[in-house]
């Protein structure tokens, strides 16, 4: 059973990376409008997150979570289908790359205002429990960055006050886009503000390690759902690349690369899974090529599809058609 | 009996928590201290468990709001004064505004903001923050002036699947009152003539349209005859009876008891004279309040926004243009 899991885990690590590199590809080769954030080395973290939540869930995933994502149960395709933007996606063409999400089934689409989407999370959670449906959790990701915003201040508290079952994942990159920690934070450790709320806190000392990741924020997510109250786990790791695919990230130190924090998640976790017999390494082979192949027949699905079109596009921002202010200034 | 345009809001919430199992209400000191201004008062005891008391995180109480109307809940946010809603402006702006846009998820939620000035109440007690919130697509804004639309309108609010922006007026709160509640409701969308007349139109809401009234009767003693136009709504904005209106009198001002720059008035303006240009026999007008924050002292305060004496000179500055 923790066998399958763990191979499992990995292979949505797999897919991500695999269809995050081509999608970085297709940004190069300007198949992709605006940008590409990957999650390199955070697959671990993210994955982990994801398969600690049960059908009926929900997850409001952050810029680096295409691993969480694709556990979650969006289909690359759609993935794809957004960062391609083609009409047929969950966004189509309105919002594109990580904007992505399916509110109605649990799965929400992030905003770019950092801490934003945790008291979202929260109100779903408060909706579960006013509907009498309790049992759900919540689980939110957000970087290093992301807690020194108000928002996030406000969310945790709440959360705390409302006793909801939410789990709070800090993935601490080391870098809020070319920001060191030193600039962004003052504490020892993330982790420790969990006590100014009232809450749970967790550690994660290397998010490169599937297995602690597993066990961790599975554990956390267990709390929640037993009832224990809001729950924030902080993984450390290296974000293995630039903020987005536009970004050398030349400003990483080199000690940091070198560090045990900063070795890739999913090397790692092959190498466990070979040594530890889990699989044997052609068995990894195979698998990386059918990833690829899956990652090449989503592009080539998407890109066949229909991008959207300026002429029959619904210009309309609300549901109640009746309440819209048409007005066009005199223009046609 | 009369009714006061504070207990229509009250009362407007207590029908839709009885009548709606998916509404709550949520924000600061609402719940059994019943809020600030008793917008909420006994809602809480009557309704257990869905009049709640929220910590001082704007951003939050809109955000998980917006959590809640995804899954279905028809929430009512109290802003203690529409000051603070400045704190959860990324939440409207940027998370409701968008999300059906986006995702084709509807966000049926309201944000009451009481807004405006009352004597003494000071810059962060007193703002106007109806336009700000209008220039977003997404979003709805309602600006009633009387007892009805209080009522009416917050009902419609919250059946509306799209966020509500419903800016309550406090020095209306307990000045206005009528003889009942409403039985029949003028839908959203769509101004209301508050009064007659045939030499100009004033253009106003909320709580200057009392201002306008005031006037319109101060100047048809000099057999001025001002028709007021109530727009009820500013977004959506009824640019067609505005328009209506303007063909009956020739003359425009458009009244706004916020700052000049941009805005209800400016946006009323330029929509007459980009569309009713012809049927102006002068060029339109604006009086808005002072270009400052919003005074404390009663004395500075009855000067900063536009009263009836102010819109009385403006209307016959129009009528000599």
């Amino acid at each position: 059973m923790m066998r399958e899991r763990y191979l499992t885990a990995y292979r949505w690590m797999l897919l991500a990376r695999i269809s995050e590199e081509k999608y970085a590809n297709l940004l190069r080769a300007s198949k992709i409008a605006g940008g590409v954030f990957i999650g390199k080395g955070q697959e671990a973290i993210s994955v982990s997150t994801a398969m600690a939540l049960e059908k009926g869930d929900i997850f409001a995933p952050l810029i680096r979570d295409q691993a969480g994502r694709l556990a979650f149960g969006e289909s690359l395709l759609d993935a794809t289908r957004t960062y391609l933007g083609s009409r047929l996606g969950p966004m189509r063409g309105r919002d594109g790359n990580v904007h992505r999400g399916r509110p109605r089934e649990g799965y929400m689409a992030m905003i770019s205002h950092l801490g934003a989407m945790i008291s979202v999370v929260s109100g779903a959670l408060i909706a579960r429990r006013a509907k009498g449906e309790p049992g759900a959790i919540g689980a939110v990701s957000l970087g290093e960055g992301g807690t020194s915003t108000g928002a996030f201040h406000e969310a945790l508290n709440q959360a705390a006050v409302e006793k909801l079952p939410l789990v709070v994942v800090v993935t601490n990159n080391q870098y809020a886009y070319s920001t060191p920690t030193a600039r962004q934070f003052a504490c020892a450790n993330l982790a420790d503000k969990a006590v100014g709320y009232g809450i749970e806190g967790h550690t994660i000392e290397f998010g490169n390690d599937l297995s602690e990741c597993m066990d961790v924020i599975g554990g956390a997510a267990q709390r929640a759902r037993a009832g224990h109250g809001p729950q924030l786990v902080v993984a450390s790791i290296l974000r293995l690349g630039g903020h987005g695919e536009h970004d050398d990230a030349h400003y990483v130190l080199d000690t940091l690369k070198r560090s045990k924090t900063g070795t890739d998640c999913l090397k790692l976790t092959e190498q466990f899974i070979v040594h530890e017999g889990l699989a044997t390494a052609e068995e990894l082979e195979r698998w990386r090529a059918a990833a690829a192949l899956q990652v090449e027949e989503a592009v080539a699905t998407a890109q066949r599809e229909p991008a959207p079109d300026p002429a029959t596009e619904e210009w309309c921002a609300i549901s109640t058609k009746r309440l819209v202010d048409g007005y066009g200034g005199g223009c046609q | 009996m009369s009714i006061t345009y504070l207990e229509a809001i009250r009362e407007a919430q207590a029908r839709a928590l009885s009548e709606d199992p998916r509404v709550y209400i949520y924000g600061q000191d609402v719940g059994a201290f019943g809020g600030a201004f008793k917008a909420t008062k006994n809602l809480a005891n009557e309704f257990p468990g869905r009049v709640l008391d929220s910590p001082i995180s704007e951003d939050a109480m809109v955000g998980s709001a917006i959590g809640a109307a995804i899954e279905g809940m028809r929430p009512i946010i109290e802003m203690q004064y529409a000051d603070f809603s400045t704190v959860g402006f990324n939440q409207i702006v940027n998370n409701a505004a968008t999300l059906f846009w986006r995702t084709e998820t509807k966000c049926p939620l309201v944000i009451r903001l009481p807004s405006g000035g009352t004597p003494g109440s000071g810059p962060f007690h007193s703002q106007s923050m109806e336009a700000l919130y209008a220039t977003y697509p997404g979003l709805i804004v309602m600006t009633p002036a009387t007892v009805e639309d209080a009522y009416s309108m917050l009902l419609e609010a919250v059946e509306i699947d799209d966020p509500v922006i419903f800016c309550e007026h406090k020095y209306l709160y307990y000045h206005l009152k009528a003889e009942a509640l409403p039985t029949e409701a003028m839908p959203t969308g769509k101004a209301r003539i508050a009064r007659a007349g045939r030499d100009a139109t004033v253009v106003t809401y909320s709580a200057m349209v009392h201002e306008a009234l005031a006037m319109a009767e101060e100047l048809a003693a000099e057999q001025i005859e001002v028709e007021v136009v109530d727009l009820r709504s500013i977004k959506p904005l009824d640019t067609d009876t505005v328009l209506a209106s303007v063909a009956r009198t020739g003359r425009m001002l458009a009244v706004g008891e916020a700052w000049p720059w941009g805005g209800v008035t400016a946006e009323v303006v330029a929509r007459v004279a980009c569309d009713g240009y012809n049927l102006l026999d002068a060029a339109p007008m604006r009086l808005n309040a002072k270009e400052t924050p919003v005074p404390y002292h009663p004395n500075l305060w009855g000067t900063h926004r536009p009263t009836a004496q102010t819109i009385a000179r403006a209307v016959k500055d129009l009528l000599r243009r």
